[in-house]
């Protein structure tokens, strides 16, 4: 199963990856146009800082997916490729999701939610493309 | 393998065979950048002090302010104002250099320049209010120096330029907004320090100071260079000249020069006629010595003494990936550190002139006004003696040149109209009111891989002059279009519309007319000026049927250009934005606001074809309101 890894000693806090995650989840994929949008799209990605250290973060795709427990409508579900996957059409928006994600790595949307999906469509996530440092990979698990 | 969306044969042929030796050029470092910082194509990073450095988020949920509460208005004007002043700099420090060596020409410091073009000394010292009759030549020159030099440290005043040139609407519209400079260096320096956190903090007054910045570049750095240099060296008329890779020749020592500043290129050119150094060539097995230009220094050696051009700046790479190239000698802007890796393959000597502009792993010959000529041949025999080193396996020169004539200034539109006693702008402007010729358009500036790599500039050409639009161009646009052979009259009968195509046959131009290097956008002002006095085309230069397009610009000096052009009056189109649109405000202020208060206002289109429309668009709104008669062949 593909993942997303951070090397948090060479993530420096540059942000490229919450843009680019944005504007991959925008309508016209145009960073100039993305940021006209209505409604403004949203990062699935977010760079923290605590302790002194600097990291980017997003879902971890666990195996054993609280997100997925806690979903009443099945919105949340676990892909055959391990992934986990949101449904937007079956969300109604309860937000339970988020209050039992130990990452917080899901973010409101409007109502609903919204959260990395691993840029599936792409060859490479959109995060990793835009990491100058190479502190994201993806790696085979 | 990267995409270039050039049709240029030479620049393609030679792009492979820089490939094949795994040599990195423009398009790979361009591909390895990418995608660029958000924050910073937005406008949004602010890096002008020690509480930061700062970004906004665009999308809301981050910051919206810097450290020290600066928003995307303040943040983006702030830096917009701050790149407007180093392409300010740039041209205001070429004709800084120029005016110190009529000052030294006049001084009989520099025995190897000369006053070339007496008449335009007199006329342009008139100007100055100096007195020219009954006077030596050298004393002329030696007062117009000084007072010109004095205008780039004054304090307060107007610049002599302003004073004089433009119409009176259009000095009224600067006076009233406060944009009129007082001299040349203090607006540059008033940037510096407004944009220091903590001074300027209204984005409005940033944007106004940034035209008071350009304006200061236009009419005064930029005009200074372009008139000096046609006193030292000549007023250009119109001349032949090939350009593209394929002028470059592998029986002959090629010696390219590179930059900007026509004090090192005259003299290199000057150097190559030297009999000692062409027997030495021949002693090698060369034929003779080859001088080729690259860049704005190719465009003056163009204009002036028919030197051939080997390339824009996008192709400096890839002269020296013919194998050919015995030595680049390179001034000050637009030189890519980058050459440093590529010549690394090929014998090619590069070496830096300037004190301004050093590079590692150049070798550097200090070049000086008061003994150029030595220096030049000391450059020139490096140049001769590589030949020897030439890597014959390396040698693949495309075999790509095109004909084309170049040397059009403000002042030969009147004797090529009128004649030696009848000089004047009457049919220019009568060809307008008419309607064969609908407007004009000044086609100017860079190529970047990032758009066209070019390909643009002849894109736009051709709709325009499809639609009877007269193209102008300078820079590094001029060399592209010529080599897709817009620059010459067979061009008109091609590719123009029904009316330009009569005048071009009448006068015998081409649909697309040369007007030199970057400073030359000088004379796009000159010339609009001409044709206001002229008379029935407006009163002031924001009423005249003209546009212009820095389309695929890369450089600060380019946002510099088209600001000067935007505040005298004129739209200005650029294929991506200048980093502000992270700001919303001050997108509105460049795209709408600003129209209303010098009458010209910045477009931002990607697609040629659409910024051709709208070009085309504008100059028939400017045609309506001067209710001019209607198109004659539409």
């Amino acid at each position: 199963m593909k993942k997303i890894k951070i090397d948090i000693k060479k993530c420096v806090g540059c942000k490229s990856c919450e843009i680019a995650c944005a504007v991959e989840h925008s309508k016209t994929k145009n960073v100039f146009t993305a940021i006209y949008e209505e409604p403004l799209p949203i990062s699935r990605r977010k760079v923290e800082y605590t302790n002194g250290i600097i990291i980017s973060d997003a879902c971890h795709h666990c195996e054993e997916a609280l997100c997925v427990s806690a979903c009443m409508s099945q919105a949340m579900y676990k892909d055959k490729d391990g992934t986990t996957q949101h449904d937007e059409t079956k969300c109604v928006g309860c937000w339970m999701c988020i209050m039992v994600c130990p990452f917080g790595a899901i973010k409101r949307k409007e109502k609903i939610v919204v959260k990395c999906d691993l840029c599936r469509e792409r060859e490479t996530p959109a995060c990793v493309e835009s990491c100058h440092t190479k502190a994201l990979e993806v790696v085979n698990l | 393998m990267v995409e270039i969306k050039t049709e240029d044969k030479a620049t393609l042929e030679t792009k492979k065979f820089a490939e094949e030796l795994n040599l990195e050029t423009i398009w790979e470092r361009y591909l390895a950048q990418l995608p660029q910082c958000g924050f910073g194509q937005l406008g949004l990073c602010c890096k002008n002090c020690n509480f930061g450095p700062c970004r906004i988020d665009p999308f809301g949920e981050g910051p919206k302010v810097g450290v020290c509460g600066a928003d995307a208005d303040v943040i983006a004007a702030r830096n917009l104002l701050r790149h407007t002043a180093a392409g300010a700099a740039c041209h205001s420090d070429h004709g800084r250099e120029i005016a110190q060596t009529l000052l030294l020409v006049a001084e009989g410091k520099a025995k190897n320049y000369t006053i070339k073009d007496e008449a335009k000394l007199k006329s342009v010292a008139k100007e100055f209010d100096i007195q020219v009759d009954n006077k030596p030549v050298f004393q002329i020159a030696k007062e117009l120096a000084l007072k010109i030099l004095a205008e780039f440290g004054q304090q307060e005043g107007e610049l002599t330029f302003m004073k004089v040139r433009p119409p009176e609407k259009q000095k009224k519209i600067w006076r009233e907004n406060k944009i009129m400079p007082r001299g040349i260096d203090i607006e540059i320096v008033e940037a510096m320090a407004r944009t220091h956190m903590g001074v300027d903090n209204d984005y409005k007054n940033l944007l106004h100071h940034t035209m008071k910045t350009a304006l200061a570049d236009g009419w005064g750095g930029s005009m200074v260079a372009t008139e000096l240099c046609d006193i030292l060296f000549s007023s250009p008329k119109p001349i032949r000249g090939k350009v593209n890779l394929g002028v470059l020749k592998e029986n002959m020592v090629n010696i390219v020069v590179h930059g900007h500043v026509p004090l090192l290129s005259e003299m290199i050119v000057e150097a190559a006629k030297d009999k000692e150094l062409i027997e030495l060539a021949k002693k090698l097995g060369a034929e003779g010595i080859n001088i080729a230009g690259i860049c704005c220094t190719a465009n003056e050696i163009l204009m002036r003494k028919g030197i051939p051009v080997a390339g824009n700046m996008l192709q400096q790479e890839l002269a020296i990936a013919t194998g050919v190239v015995d030595a680049m000698v390179v001034d000050i802007q637009c030189v890519m550190p980058g050459l440093k890796e590529i010549s690394k393959c090929y014998h090619t000597k590069l070496i830096s002139t300037h004190p301004k502009g050093k590079f590692v792993g150049m070798e550097y010959v200090e070049f000086n006004e008061e003994d150029a000529l030595n220096v030049a041949k000391e450059i020139v025999k490096k140049g001769v003696e590589n030949f020897a080193n030439r890597k014959k396996e390396l040698v693949k020169i495309p075999n790509e040149t095109k004909d084309l004539i170049a040397g059009f200034t403000t002042e030969y539109i009147h004797y090529m109209l009128g004649g030696k006693y009848r000089s004047t702008y009457r049919p220019l402007n009568d060809a307008i009111r008419d309607g064969r010729i609908r407007g004009i358009a000044g086609l100017v500036g860079c190529n970047n891989p990032k758009l066209f790599s070019g390909q643009s500039h002849v894109i736009l050409a051709k709709e325009l002059i499809k639609k009877d639009v007269l193209v102008v161009e300078t820079g590094c646009a001029a060399i592209e279009c010529a080599k897709a052979g817009l620059l010459t009259p067979e061009a008109a009968f091609e590719f123009a519309g029904k009316g330009l195509k009569e005048v071009c046959e009448a006068v015998g131009i081409p649909p697309v007319l040369h007007l030199g290097s970057c400073v030359d956008n000088s004379r796009i002002l000159t010339a609009c000026c001409e044709i206001v006095k002229e008379g029935g085309i407006g009163n002031s230069l924001d009423e005249l049927p003209v546009a212009g397009a820095a389309f695929e610009w890369y450089s600060e000096k380019a946002i510099a250009i088209g600001w000067y052009f935007v505040a005298s009056g004129a739209l200005v189109v650029f294929g991506t934005p200048f980093p502000v649109t992270g700001s919303k405000n001050v997108v509105k202020f460049c795209t709408e606001d600003v129209e209303k208060i010098t009458g010209g206002k910045w477009v931002f289109e990607p697609d040629p074809i659409k910024a051709a429309e709208i070009m085309i668009e504008h100059i028939n709104k400017k045609r309506e309101q001067l209710k001019l008669k209607p198109m004659m062949y539409e």
